[in-house]
């Protein structure tokens, strides 16, 4: 929050001295030091001294100072004035402005800039759909819903908005805001929650949509200062009015933030960029009980573990058994696998949610859990196999086995010990990994971490991290058992010496 | 009878076989001896159809080895390796059914073979179901020779069957050999270090050198008649060997 503060000696004095000393502060972030520069110039222009106390604190510790004169101006989002410092939600600028009078304190008009919630769409659909404002939605529960776990979990987020628009949806998941965009302009969601300064909306041509019912707060940058400052300071001020756009603002919170330079940025004049505000509003978890989810949520991600698991598997030990045979294809499969696993699995899946026909769905996370879990498998199986001693191999041979009943009876059953082990690696590493599959819309105990996080929320984030971690540990225990009843008390003894080198 | 004509055998610059031609009669046992390295394992492996030689034919009772008759005459051979080569993962029962199994024998006739092996190899009956890991070294061979006999193989390849056993064992399990040897009348081919070992278990000796071979006869061939130096030389060699 930028403040500006004008710190002022005497009131009384103000009248008749023109150069006097006004302290402006800011809070915590570049925006508001980029504000609060501006403001400082501002006043200096004016012909006043300005000392600027930058970076104070959060809103409660500016909003403090404002009141109590150490500050007397600092840069304040209307929405954060309603519902945080006011606490009247959704109050209009007059209710504001009345309210804020009877603590000393004015407020400047709107800078310019929004950093609100908004909803977004492709512009060339909306266009074809004929739909400007958020209530053309209604009658198009088909489009689909890709919203950040914020605004999901908010007790003022999506479920209101569609009550107070009187909007159904057949398809809304929770996705992740970056990821979000990318399946928004791959076509795998219609509609995205967005803040209206994200730099997303320009380059990939979306529209945001206009909140006719005005359901979300504005949160339009403003100055709040201490009614008692010279008028002349305040009526400089006020001339900044509708002076910063979006995209000054954007321009110069990225100056600022690479050249760490915030008097220069805010000279580009004042170069704004904006970092939503709307942060600072308190998140209110969502008020289902985690503990009714924990089921459901718990039994998606077995599911999610359980189909990918499987694929690999079936894949993952014929691609083992080819890997074991010497040559060029079995180091192939083995470097192939092996730099599946080094990419990071965010990355993975952003790698797969633009692609058509995986998107943001249940095939997406399979795909890209089932990719995870084929290394283990697969080395263990090619190590195990390519392991048995060259004489047990020729024994088997010279039996007149066929290549196929060889592999079957002998090498496959020989190599079940590590085999087992690959898989139970990678189960282990599937369930931990599983937890990203909330970041596509995909549930599982993923989801409360994924939600918590965007919430800043400890306690929502154990709700799914510590049933992840006992579902690993079962899983591993429940190998382990397994092994002890399928593994055969020869293969579990240790070997003395029958590899007799021949 | 297994003749190989010709059949030559080399890993990059080295020459496992040179090209040799050798006949090992029906119902005998014949005995391949020589130093270490000299190809008796390669003659074996060539004949069961592991490796292929280079050059030259194999023929057991008139069929020819090669890859498509393979499965069919390893099934008439009967082949262990030192240890016995067993699957540790079997017991000695199944590792010694294995075979009969996936060829879909009855069960019990299969079960009947099984008991059949144990009292002609003195494999002790109530070891049956353990696994080789379970087993003394001399039990596992008797192990990999009921396996070898399970389909009744008209030839037996024995590649150093006794070589890792203790001398007392050793000697015990050669008695056992030669009353199995006489009692099944079977073609054997065997491979071995020690002459004295050769001169009672085998019918003819095949000496070998680098790959070739070097005489074909009994041992009392080898002493009055060498055709080499070599074989003399051999001889001494094992002599001291034993007077040790
Ligand atoms: N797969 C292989 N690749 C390369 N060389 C081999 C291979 N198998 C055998 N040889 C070589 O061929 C030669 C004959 O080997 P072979 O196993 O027949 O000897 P051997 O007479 O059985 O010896 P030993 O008494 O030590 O068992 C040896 O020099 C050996 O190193
Ligand atoms: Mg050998």
């Amino acid at each position: 929050m930028n403040r500006f503060a004008f710190a002022i000696a005497g009131l009384a004095v103000a009248l008749t001295v023109s150069a006097q000393t006004i302290t402006v502060g800011s809070k915590k972030f570049t925006e508001s030091y980029v504000l609060g520069e501006i403001a400082k110039r501002t006043l200096e222009n004016a012909g006043f001294q300005v000392d600027h106390k930058q970076g104070m604190g959060a809103t409660a510790i500016v909003w403090g100072a404002l009141k109590n004169g150490d500050i007397s101006m600092y840069p304040e989002y209307t929405g954060t004035v309603s519902e945080e410092i006011l606490k009247q939600p959704r109050a209009s600028r007059e209710a504001m402005v009345t309210a804020l009078a009877k603590d000393g304190i004015g407020m400047s008009p709107d800078l310019g800039f929004n950093d609100a919630y908004g909803i977004v769409m492709r512009r060339k659909q909306a266009d074809d759909l004929k739909i400007a404002k958020i209530s053309d939605l209604q009658g198009h529960p088909d489009l689909k819903c890709g919203i950040t776990h914020e605004l999901l979990g908010r007790k003022d987020g999506w479920s209101p908005l569609l009550a107070k628009y009187g909007l159904h949806f057949d398809d809304v998941k929770g996705i992740d805001h970056a990821l979000g965009y990318a399946a928004l302009y791959a076509g795998q969601v219609d509609i995205k929650d967005c803040y209206t300064t994200d730099a997303e909306i320009k380059k990939y041509d979306l529209v945001v949509l206009q909140d006719d019912r005005e359901f979300f707060p504005l949160y339009k940058a403003v100055f709040l200062y201490r009614l008692n400052l010279p008028q002349k300071a305040i009526d400089a001020v006020a001339k900044l009015a509708g002076t910063i756009d979006e995209q000054k603002m954007i321009a110069m919170n990225a100056e600022a933030n690479q050249s760490k330079d915030y008097s220069e940025a805010a000279t580009m004049y004042f170069a704004p960029k904006s970092s939503p505000e709307a942060a600072s509003a308190q998140p209110k978890p969502v008020g289902n009980s985690r503990l009714d989810q924990l089921l459901p949520e718990t039994l998606r991600h077995l599911e999610l573990v359980a189909v990918s698991m499987a694929f690999a598997i079936f894949v993952g030990i014929p691609l083992g058994i080819w890997a074991s045979k010497p040559g060029r294809l079995g180091v192939g499969i083995l470097g192939v696998t092996g730099v599946i696993q080094t990419v990071p699995s965010l990355a993975l899946l952003a790698l797969l949610v633009p692609i058509p026909f995986f998107g943001i769905s249940f095939t997406t996370a399979v795909v890209a859990l089932f990719l995870y879990s084929l290394l283990p498998i697969v080395r263990n199986t090619a190590a195990g196999l390519s392991g048995i001693p060259v004489p047990l191999r020729e024994s088997a041979a010279a039996l007149g086995l066929e290549p196929s009943a060889q592999l079957r009876k002998v090498f496959l059953p020989m190599a079940l010990p590590m085999i087992l082990a690959g898989i139970k690696t990678s189960a282990v590493i599937n369930v931990g990994t599983a937890t990203l599959a909330a970041l596509i819309g995909q549930g599982g105990l993923g989801e409360p971490i994924v939600s918590g996080l965007s919430l800043n929320d400890g306690p929502t984030i154990l709700w799914g991290a510590i049933p992840a971690a006992l579902l690993a540990i079962i899983v591993q225990v429940a190998f382990d058992l397994l092994e002890a009843g399928i593994v055969p008390r020869g293969l579990r003894l240790r070997p003395q010496g029958y590899e007799h080198d021949h | 009878m297994i003749n190989l004509t010709n059949v030559c055998k080399r890993y990059g610059s080295l020459t496992a076989l040179q090209p040799t031609n050798l006949e090992i009669p029906s119902g005998k046992v014949t005995a391949l001896i020589g130093p270490s390295g000299c190809g008796k394992s390669t003659i074996l492996r060539i004949i069961v159809g592991l490796v292929r030689p280079d050059s030259g034919e194999i023929r057991i009772d008139g069929a020819r080895m090669d890859p498509e008759s393979s499965l069919s005459l390893r099934r008439k051979l009967g082949y262990v390796i030192q240890d016995g080569g067993l699957f540790p993962h079997l017991t000695a029962r199944q590792n010694v059914t294995l075979m009969s199994e996936h060829l879909g024998k009855p069960v019990d006739e299969v079960q009947r073979r099984v008991e059949a092996l144990a009292d002609l190899t003195r494999f002790p009956k109530d070891s049956l179901d353990r696994y080789p890991l379970e087993l003394s070294g001399g039990q596992r061979q008797r192990v990999g020779l009921m396996r070898a006999l399970a389909l009744e193989p008209s030839t037996l390849l024995l590649d150093e069957p006794l070589g890792a056993l203790d001398p007392l064992v050793r000697s015990g399990l050669q008695a056992d050999l030669k009353e199995i040897f006489i009692r099944l009348g079977q073609t054997v081919v065997l491979v071995t270090h020690d002459m004295g070992e050769a001169a009672y278990l085998a019918d003819q000796i095949v000496l070998l050198r680098e790959g070739a071979v070097v005489q074909q006869g009994t041992l009392e061939d080898f002493q009055k008649r060498p055709a080499e130096p070599f074989v003399t030389e051999f001889l001494n060699a094992q002599r001291a060997l034993v007077a040790l």
